[in-house]
């Protein structure tokens, strides 16, 4: 398999006195999908920021496809450029289309021509199962759908690795299906993968290798069978009791 | 009636009845104190009505206005020169309806209004040749917007677009000032500089302060959020500078101090100095109005930027100017309509503007005592100006309303 795509050792964060991340050692594989769960405040969400240096790690060592996260600007920029990130809020660009949501970054930052972009566009719209919503703005559009365009629009850079914080937490329970329902697809197709999530039922399903947080530190890692089946700690032991009751 | 699994009652919003007369009751006369309140009010409004119509219709001179129009308009601009003015007319109205057929929309709007007012104008009482210069601007329009119409399809006629209307501000330089190919006015006429030409200074004051004001304001704006820390000292300074004087005290500064501290060889004239003064003023509220707009954006528009590999520059330029410049459009249209209404504060310093041309028009003897009829003239057409922007700004936001909810 070679060289893994993200390489995480020993990093540490503060928000000012509090330590948010005290520590994280972990690699992810070429076509590898890790899901990550655990606590609100544990710093899962912090701790996949910081793979695209939305957050900065200020001890440790990070290193995306062969390049590692320095303040050189320029290698930021490269590593965004292969990936892709999907957020809780969606967050797509209100002022745009549907259609210029998705071509804005090849267009601007691949410099692809126009003609070839919207047509890659389309496609992936047609994919995540929304093509009719294309010249549409994301203000007239359903969470379920302002999502998959997300996704649409990361996708559009061909990213080499993809980020899902929390996607589906600010939907409607009868949009998160149409969500996950593309995350798998996605999953299955060979795309490597980090994915932030309560849903326990697309981890079994998608996951390569789970990965729980507790303040800030990985407590335990583990295949989803071995996970949910026969976990080795406390707290992992607790998380689930109280998230499977659900 | 009983509701079932297989037939769904659907309730119609109750029909609100209306009539003249239910408005009336309900708005005017509900309570005894309401129906008061109207009756006193109606009555005071009629007495007024009254007074001014009987003073409008039997004491005011209104002649004064007729007599005074060219200078109330173009102050001392030579009469045969006045083509120069109506092809600078012309021309803009040209570019507007060429952009008008290009683009219809708002601009085509904007065009048509041009051009209705112009042949509204021509109704009046003016001599027919008076008339035909005014209806050759709709006309003009009209021209405009079929090249425009018929050329849309073509890439080149975007790009002709917009180097017409760069051109058009050294055009319109060149055209009413002189210089290439035409004479200047004043040396060869007699008549003075440019300080004297009457409404003509306010409207490019104002078009001169918009203009420059807009993209100075905007990069102030980001000067003072910028993460250096000297940009950021620079534009605050600026900006809290400038706001913490009045207008009339920097336009005194430029007309009275400026020359003291500025050798004689680069010492732009009066009207100039007044301009560059107006913009600069401008600019730093202009820097505020944005940058409340810039806070506006959410953290997420930023990281979502970013992450899908857009650098600071073009996050700025693509996500966060557009969303944060469409925020506070009412409030840029407001500052506009105040600088504009500013540029009667020219008068102070020896510009004679509209304001400034009414002493000129009152210095003559035969008009002595029409003040009035000045002032409700010149308050009408600034009127007229205003509404306009502030009805075409109401128009854009609706415009780019569309899918923001």
């Amino acid at each position: 398999m070679g060289e893994p795509m993200i390489i995480a050792e020993d990093v540490h964060k503060w928000f000012g006195d509090f330590h948010a991340l005290r520590g994280i050692n972990m690699t992810v594989e070429h076509g590898e999908v890790v899901v990550i769960c655990g606590p609100s405040g544990s710093g899962k969400s912090t701790f996949i920021r910081t793979i695209n240096r939305l957050e900065e790690h200020q001890r440790g060592r990070i290193v995306v496809d062969g390049i590692e996260l320095s303040h050189d600007l320029k290698n930021i920029e490269a590593i965004r450029r292969e990936i892709g990130m999907v957020f809780q809020q969606f967050n797509l660009f209100p002022h745009l289309s549907v259609l210029q949501n998705v071509t804005l970054a090849p267009i601007w930052v691949r410099k692809w021509k126009k003609s070839k972009a919207e047509k890659i566009a389309r496609a992936l719209l047609e994919r995540v199962g929304i093509p009719e919503q294309a010249d549409k703005f994301p203000g007239q559009l359903s969470g379920g759908q302002q999502q998959r365009v997300a996704i649409a629009r990361a996708l559009a850079m061909q990213p080499k690795i993809m980020l899902f914080d929390e996607p589906t937490s600010a939907l409607d329970p009868e949009m998160i299906k149409e969500v996950l329902d593309v995350i798998v697809e996605l999953a299955e197709s060979g795309m490597t993968m980090v994915v932030v999530t309560h849903e326990m039922g697309f981890a079994r399903q998608a996951a390569d290798r789970m990965i729980f947080f507790d303040e800030g530190q990985i407590v335990e890692i583990g295949t989803p069978e071995h996970f949910f089946t026969d976990p080795q700690h406390d707290r992992t032991k607790l998380f689930l009791s109280q998230i499977l009751q659900k | 009636m009983s509701r079932s699994a297989t037939t769904i009652e659907i309730d119609r919003p109750p029909v609100i009845r209306s009539g003249p007369l239910r408005w009336l009751k309900e708005n005017l006369f509900s309570t005894w104190y309401n129906t008061l309140l109207t009756v006193g009010s109606l009555a005071i409004a009629l007495l007024l009505a009254v007074l001014f119509g009987h003073w409008a219709l039997t004491e005011a001179h209104w002649a004064v206005i007729p007599a005074n129009l060219k200078l109330l308009f173009v102050g001392t601009y030579p009469l045969d020169q006045l083509w120069r003015i109506w092809a600078t007319l012309y021309m803009v109205a040209l570019f507007l309806g060429f952009s008008g057929g290009l683009h219809r929309g708002l601009i085509l709007q904007i065009a048509l209004m041009v051009a209705a007012a112009t042949v509204l104008l021509a109704l009046l009482p003016f001599a027919w040749a008076t008339r035909l210069w005014i209806l050759a601007t709709a006309l003009s329009t009209l021209v405009g917007f079929g090249l425009g119409r018929l050329t849309r399809q073509s890439r080149t006629s975007r790009w002709l677009e917009i180097s017409l209307w760069l051109l058009s501000f050294p055009l319109t330089l060149v055209l009413l000032k002189g210089g290439l190919f035409l004479p200047v006015v004043g040396e060869a006429h007699n008549v003075g500089g440019w300080n004297k030409w009457g409404f003509m200074l306010n409207l490019l004051g104002a078009v001169v302060g918009i203009t420059l004001s807009l993209p100075i304001g905007i990069l102030l704006a980001l000067g003072r959020r910028s993460s250096l820390p000297a940009v950021r000292l620079v534009s605050t300074l600026y900006i809290e500078l400038i706001r913490g004087v009045p207008l009339i005290t920097l336009l005194f500064m430029a007309s009275n101090m400026l020359p003291l501290l500025v050798p004689t060889t680069f010492r732009p004239d009066i009207v100039i100095r007044a301009m560059m003064t107006i913009t600069a003023f401008s600019a730093a509220y202009m820097a505020e109005n944005v940058r409340g707009g810039l806070q506006a954006i959410p953290q997420g528009q930023f990281e979502a930027a970013y992450a899908v590999g857009l650098g600071r520059m073009l996050t700025t330029l693509l996500i966060v100017l557009p969303q944060a410049l469409r925020a506070v459009i009412p409030a840029i249209v407001g500052q506009l309509i105040s600088l504009f209404k500013d540029t009667t504060l020219f008068g102070f310093i020896a510009i004679l503007e509209l304001l400034g041309m009414v002493d000129s028009v009152l210095g003559n003897l035969q008009w002595r005592g029409t003040i009035f009829e000045l002032y409700i003239f010149i308050g009408f057409i600034f009127w007229i100006f205003c509404y306009s922007l502030s009805y075409i700004s109401r128009r854009i936001e609706k415009n780019l309303g569309v899918g923001e909810r």
